[in-house]
């Protein structure tokens, strides 16, 4: 099989880091060969499978030892779970440098010292929330991951979030192979979450891979820097997750996607009731004005 | 203090004149609030120090004088070499004015070569637009064949992705699709100038070679394949198609800008002339193998012609030197079949002749030098063929393995045993080195100018005089038109090696009265 790149965005704290590692581990256990590259200063993508706070990251090592020049492969590249390669890009602290560039950085340092074995069917690109630079878009360029999938919920702001991302991706999809591949609903539990995110992947052109239903034993495997999968196999959860697996492996619909505007967008969600339709007349008012427009009324 | 029209002075002399004397001191007393002259001797007395030189190699966060350039200098030059193709750098205006000048100081020569002109709304906003526009602009203005892009810092920083960037530019119709527009992503903050002219070189041969592999078969032309690298001296690819011709044997030079960086003066300017052409690059494929001519400089391009190409790249050195040019003329003929001709085993007995004639005065002579890895590898080996020592062994731009296989060279050699090699140093390391254990000369490009300054200002017999071989060389003209390789260049550094001895020992044996016995007409 050849090796499939996949990149995973979505809203920041829709679960997309505990979503990928445990459909990573799901992979695993259906016997594929996994890496993930997580593209997020945070470092947080592959503390599930490493059952470690945070990996030792490409960026962090590299400012020690000088220069990612001075870096070998091993230094930066985990084993950890169920054979699945963890490597972290990493980048500054908050407010200073630049992380976009921390991504390319280290991107193109695991092309260089040949991190992309034969032998690998998936690698997983765990991609900060907001593509807010061209760093950010590294994982999709050409000959990088040719699948984006986006973690969603039904709720207004990760919707949003899932539309931009889609605008983003149609800039790529233009001049190479990229595509959209699905949107992954992390539920948060609200009123016709699935019809709604179904209804949003038919506009965007796509579909709504899998639903992942809210359940507490994921939180009860993160505490233990554990992914369900490997915590508890039996739980109905860890399915979910095989499914969601299953899914992917078999996926043929990849598309370019057709953002919608706001205002398609704001339609939506009154419909589905999430937002209430806009009174126009309130607009600019003050509470006095309002009081006074009450009594005439 | 004016001048009058008919006698122009330039600063020298004309600063010695008394009324500039004077003004000159003026000013530094009324305004530069100088610290005392015993201060700066004692200052600069303590810089030469053995304690200095310590604290120096403990040096982190400052380079001073890196004996290096940036990536996309290299992609420029790369891209010189190729028939009708202009070097497009995307980013920021001044990184291309300096690859201009640095180019035009050192060849004498105008250099054609653009920049998109990113600004602050480029930055923010990406420069896809500056992309669009400056490709319609620079086919439309320039009439090129081929564009080649690389990159500076800024567009590095924010991620601009040239890939995309060229294609959405030809789906929008600014150039036609099938336009060859080879790139190389070059950030300056990574390696040096020789990993620039690699990436670019990568680019051409992956975007002239990688989809048209089919029908491509290894020896199928009987062609050899040269690849000079980051290469300044124009005897040097003279040199390489005379061998060539002389074996008899049928090659291409890949990046070959011998005519464009020496265009004659008759009255027409040539913005492209000479360069390997589209045609031969497509068939470089075929040939039997190809030689990097300096292959520490040639890593990806050595991946990429071993993985795409399948070719086997014969191990060898940069032939400079006598050794090293015998083992690159003995793999042509063993590749080829093509005995060595009587011309170059003549004249190689020339060069052992001038050896010879020459090692009297290079015998036991302790040199420091610095340049590119390959140029510095194989001035080393020819230093100790000539029985000199090389001392300071310096490179900024080579890596571990690299300072592994000189130390080797020079164990191998009695001269070389007490020599020293240096990675990632700088030329103020340099200073420092031949403050503290001084060699007879050094070898380098004129930024070592410096060096000998401030060791004749320590004292005549401290001085360390610079012999300028290397890259750039600003202060003296022409020499970019001689040769370091072969036995041809080798004939050239061993003239200006000995000469260079001559001309120091003259200098301080010419005291009329007390060193008489030595200033002898006959040496």
């Amino acid at each position: 099989m050849a090796l499939r790149q996949c990149a995973i965005y979505g809203k920041g704290g829709i679960g997309k880091s505990t979503t990928t590692q445990n459909l990573v581990a799901a992979l695993a256990e259906a016997g594929k060969k996994v890496m993930i590259v997580g593209c997020d200063p945070k470092a947080d993508s592959t503390r599930l499978i490493l059952h470690s706070k945070a990996q030792n990251s490409v960026m962090e090592l590299a400012a020690e030892a000088g220069s990612v020049e001075d870096l070998e492969l091993e230094d930066v590249l985990s084993v950890g779970y169920s054979g699945i390669k963890c490597v972290e890009s990493g980048g500054p602290e908050p407010g200073v440098g630049c992380a976009g560039r921390g991504v390319i950085t280290a991107i193109n340092f695991l092309e260089e010292e040949g991190a992309y074995t034969e032998d690998l069917d998936f690698v997983f690109y765990d991609v900060l929330g907001d593509v807010v630079c061209g760093g950010f878009a590294m994982p999709i360029r050409e000959n990088k991951a040719q699948e984006i999938y986006i973690v969603c919920s039904g709720e207004m702001m990760a919707m949003y979030a899932a539309n931009n991302i889609s605008k983003g991706i149609v800039k790529y999809a233009n001049s190479g192979g990229v595509r959209l591949a699905g949107l992954i609903c992390n539920s948060r539990n609200t009123d016709r979450e699935d019809e709604l995110i179904e209804a949003l992947a038919s506009r965007l052109g796509t579909q709504m891979i899998h639903f992942i239903p809210r359940a507490n034993a994921v939180q009860h495997a993160e505490i233990r820097r554990m992914t369900v999968i490997e915590y508890d196999p039996t739980h109905k959860q860890a399915d979910e997750y095989r499914a969601l697996a299953q899914k992917i492996i078999n996926n043929k619909k990849f598309v370019i996607p057709t953002p919608i505007s706001m205002d398609e967008l704001e339609e939506l969600l009154m419909e589905f009731g999430i937002m209430e339709a806009e009174d126009t007349s309130i607009i600019g008012k003050t509470a006095a004005e309002l009081a006074a427009e009450a009594i005439a009324a | 203090m004016s001048q009058a029209i008919d006698n122009i002075k330039p600063s020298y002399p004309l600063f010695r004149d008394d009324d500039y004397k004077a003004s000159l001191a003026n000013k530094r007393q009324m305004f530069e609030e100088r610290i005392s002259e015993e201060k700066i001797k004692e200052t600069f007395e303590w810089s030469t120090s053995v304690e200095y030189k310590e604290l120096n190699f403990k040096r982190e966060a400052l380079t001073i004088n890196p004996a290096k350039a940036c990536q996309p200098l290299g992609a420029v030059l790369c891209t010189l070499g190729f028939e009708k193709a202009l070097p497009y750098v995307h980013g920021s205006q001044g990184c291309v004015a300096y690859f201009r000048t640095y180019f035009n100081r050192h060849f004498k020569e105008p250099i054609a070569c653009v920049s998109d002109s990113m600004t602050e709304d480029a930055a923010v906003f990406g420069g896809q637009k500056n992309m669009m526009d400056g490709l319609e602009n620079a086919k439309a203005l320039y009439k090129p064949e081929i564009i080649a892009v690389s990159t500076t810092c800024m567009a590095e920083v924010i991620g601009d992705d040239l890939n995309a960037f060229i294609t959405n530019s030809k789906k929008d119709g600014r150039i036609p699709m099938d336009f060859p527009t080879p790139f190389a992503h070059t950030p300056s903050f990574v390696g040096s100038h020789t990993t620039g002219w690699d990436n670019m070189f990568e680019g051409f041969m992956r975007h002239f070679t990688l989809n048209t592999m089919e029908g491509k078969e290894v020896g199928k032309n009987g062609k050899i394949n040269l690849v000079p690298g980051f290469e300044t001296y124009l005897g040097n690819f003279r040199v390489m198609k005379r061998m060539m011709k002389e074996m008899d044997v049928d090659f291409t030079l890949l990046s070959d800008p011998e005519e464009i960086l020496d265009t004659p003066s008759d009255g027409e300017y040539r913005m492209y002339a000479g360069g390997t052409t589209i045609a031969e690059i497509k068939d470089a494929p075929n040939a039997k193998t190809t030689i990097l001519l300096q292959p520490w400089q040639l890593e990806k391009t050595k991946t990429f012609l071993q993985n795409t190409w399948h070719h086997e790249i014969p191990k060898i050195n940069i032939p400079m030197g006598l050794e090293w040019t015998d083992e690159f003329l003995l793999k042509i003929s063993e590749l080829t079949g093509k005995p060595i001709p009587d011309s170059l085993t003549k004249e190689r007995g020339r060069l052992v002749d001038m050896i010879q004639d020459s090692h009297t005065w290079l015998h036991g002579k302790k040199f420091a030098l610095w340049g590119d890895p390959d140029f510095v590898m194989g001035m080393t080996k020819f230093l100790l063929e000539l029985g000199a020592e090389p001392i300071h062994v310096l490179c900024n731009n080579a890596n571990k393995r690299w300072a592994k296989a000189v130390k080797k060279i020079m164990e191998d050699s009695p001269y070389g045993k007490d020599g020293e090699v240096y990675i990632g140093k700088d030329l103020w390391h340099m200073r420092s080195l031949v403050f503290t254990n001084k060699p007879d000369f050094m070898i380098g490009n004129s930024y070592g100018k410096f060096i000998q300054r401030d060791t004749l200002f320590k004292g005549k017999e401290f001085e360390v005089p610079l012999i300028r071989i290397g890259f750039p060389i600003f202060d003296r003209h022409h020499l970019h038109r001689m040769t370091t390789l072969g036995y041809e260049g080798a004939m050239y550094i061993l003239t200006t090696l000995v000469n260079a001895v001559l001309e120091r020992l003259d200098e301080e044996t010419r005291q009329m009265g007390v060193t008489d016995y030595n200033y002898d007409l006959v040496r």
